[in-house]
């Protein structure tokens, strides 16, 4: 039976469980950081000899974690570009500025267990020689802003932070950073144009890639908070048995926001791959179905920027058979695994882990109507495609979902959201024409529906006809 | 004019100003404690935070032009900012602007931020507040809601003296 596997958070909901210091010591809480600092120097087969911090990031590489944040990409391999030789500071930031439509799962860590952040953080700085990090939290979540400085101050008070962190000479400071609104201060380089003071816009890459020159110029590694937290688990029970956990290339578990029309809406931790998106919607032990009498439409797997899904779709996925050959298979919406990889095979992605239901009662001109709105809102407006081009999508779509549809709208959407993928400094570009693109051509019928309805309905009224059918 | 900062305030923002490396990049922290007290950032404010990080007043104000949370006008003294998108839309966040707007007088279709004119309230929609599985969602100031029907929206405009 698929269930939940609770190890990020597994206290959290504990009834009694709080969010102060003397509960997550009572439940184990910074026995890890105390491992990791003490760590021995380690002999490789090889006779090299590999230190504390070395043995840490190995072992975040091996666990196979993949960021939590969006892009799924390995956190050790980020962790391992970083410029350890330039001299400078390295940095590191933990981005909370949880804004992709649709996720709720960082919200969930900070304000009901953050301390387990606070130690994931400490333990990636140590292993990171990092004696500076930053915690930058959406502006919108001042009560995550007051716990998490609780949290420092406490931490602080019982020698895991300031100087000298439990005898061992190593040095870190924490501080929390808020944001102000801007969806854009998601994107690492515009997060750290932000902590700089200045307005979020992105930084072109090359050449600047954080590991190389982030916040300030130095090195810096930017990670999702579920990302710091799995670190502390990593560390806890070891790459070896972390890996064990998910399937193959998608290790450990991760939080699933769901939302939308089901009848259970919430976060719900997942070894990732374990669960078919069609569990996790219509199971009793997650979403448990649609509300009653209604039938599936679509599915957005993993953000609003995600490419949607229409129920009934069926994509070729390539899996290993029992006899270890490649083989190709098919396999339905809902039978997908709620993985990174299956759903970028599918044509999608799994993203922030924010699965947004829809059933036979939504308008999906209007859905998209939202959903490009938002983006419009949130292009920082630095290249022309995204910032003309994300508003454009927005007021056609405005007027469709008024009742002013033309025929030629969906082709006309289609181009403005062609010109803006692949043209523009940062991902915004995609995370704004995707939906676009997805929605039009897998509901077009709805959409071409819409403007003829509109057109002759407006001849009629002026007693012209349409010029064109 | 210059703006009249406590010196219980200043002695918080200069704490602010030691986290970071650069001071430069105390700004947004800073707006947010003048906006917190002044309720909003005048154009003093904006000269006033230049002039403590050693900055031109542009370098400023570009910040509070840009991130929606700043404002340059004062709002109502209970703020509600309702979430507009998708998750909430299709949770019923429209008709709860709609129903908070009818309830004061404001128009639901109305751009932006509105205002009574008493300034005792403010109903805005802001996006994504990332709560989606509660729908819809409403922050009253920095009080969060969460699955607000109608009715919970009129208690809580009743509660707000």
């Amino acid at each position: 039976m698929p269930q939940e596997y609770r190890l990020i958070l597994k206290n959290a909901d504990l009834p009694g469980y709080t969010p102060d210091i003397d509960c997550y010591l009572r439940h184990g809480g910074y026995e890890t950081l105390r491992k990791c600092l003490a760590l021995p120097v380690r002999e490789l087969p090889d006779g090299k000899k590999q230190t504390a911090q070395e043995q840490i990031r190995d072992e975040v590489l091996k666990s196979g974690l993949r960021g939590r944040g969006g892009a799924g990409f390995s956190a050790g391999l980020k962790w391992s570009f970083v410029d350890r030789k330039s001299g400078k500071p390295i940095y590191l930031i933990c981005n909370a500025d949880e804004s992709e439509p649709g996720t709720f799962k960082d919200r969930q860590i900070i304000h009901k267990d953050p301390h387990q952040l606070v130690e994931g953080m400490i333990i990636a700085c140590f292993a990171n020689d990092v004696h500076l990090a930053y915690i930058y939290i959406r502006g919108e979540m001042p009560e995550g802003a007051r716990l998490l400085n609780k949290a420092l101050r406490a931490a602080r008070e019982q020698g895991f932070l300031g100087k000298n962190i439990l005898g061992t000479g190593f040095d870190l400071e924490i501080h929390v950073h808020r944001g102000a609104g801007a969806y854009i201060c998601g994107e690492e380089t515009g997060l750290i144009e932000s902590l700089e003071g200045k307005r979020p816009y992105p930084r072109i890459k090359p050449p600047y890639f954080p590991a190389v020159l982030g916040l300030y110029l130095c090195p810096t590694i930017v990670n999702n908070v579920e990302t710091l937290a799995a670190v502390r688990h990593i560390m806890a029970m070891g790459a070896m048995e972390y890996s064990k956990l998910g399937t193959p290339n998608n290790t450990g578990t991760r939080i699933v926001s769901l939302s939308g029309h089901v009848k259970r809406p919430g976060y719900f931790e997942i070894e990732v791959g374990k669960v078919t998106l069609g569990e996790l919607i219509f199971h009793e032990n997650f979403g448990g179905g649609l509300r009653d009498g209604r039938r599936l439409k679509a599915v957005i797997p993993g953000g609003s920027s995600a490419k949607i899904f229409k129920a009934g779709e069926k994509f070729k996925l390539k899996r290993k058979g029992p006899d270890g050959q490649m083989a190709t298979v098919e396999v339905d919406l809902l039978d997908l695994p709620y993985d990174f990889d299956s759903l970028q095979q599918a044509g999608s992605m799994s993203g922030s882990g924010a699965i947004i239901v829809m059933d036979d009662s939504t308008d999906i001109v209007g859905a998209l109507a939202n959903i490009s709105e938002f983006y419009a809102h949130e292009s920082c407006g630095q290249c022309t495609p995204c910032r003309e081009g994300a508003l454009w999508m927005s007021k056609a779509l405005h007027r469709m979902a008024h009742g002013r549809a033309r025929r030629a709208d969906p082709d006309y959407l289609l181009s403005i959201a062609q010109n803006i993928q692949g043209r523009t400094i940062c991902a915004f570009g995609e995370a704004a024409s995707w939906p676009v693109l997805s929605f039009v051509r897998k509901f077009r019928e709805e959409f071409d529906a819409r403007g003829a309805a509109d057109e002759s309905k407006a001849a009629t009224a002026t007693g012209r006809t349409p010029a064109a059918k | 004019m210059s703006l009249a900062v406590p010196p219980a305030l200043e002695a918080e923002i200069d704490t602010l100003i030691s986290h970071y490396p650069q001071r430069r990049s105390a700004s947004l922290m800073i707006l947010h404690a003048l906006q917190d007290h002044f309720g909003w950032l005048s154009q003093e404010a904006i000269e006033w935070t230049a002039a403590k990080l050693g900055l031109q007043p542009i370098n400023v104000l570009e910040l509070v032009t840009f991130y929606p949370m700043f404002r340059q006008a004062p709002a109502g003294k209970f703020q509600f900012k309702v979430c507009r998108t998708l998750s909430c839309a299709l949770g019923g966040g429209h008709a709860l602007h709609g129903h908070l707007c009818q309830k004061l007088g404001l128009d639901p279709h109305k751009h932006g931020i509105q205002t009574t004119p008493d300034g005792k309230f403010s109903v805005e929609f802001v996006e994504c507040l990332a709560s989606c599985g509660r729908a819809p969602v409403l922050m009253v100031n920095e009080a969060f809601h969460e699955a607000v029907t109608p009715d919970q929206a009129e208690a809580l405009l009743s509660q707000c003296r």
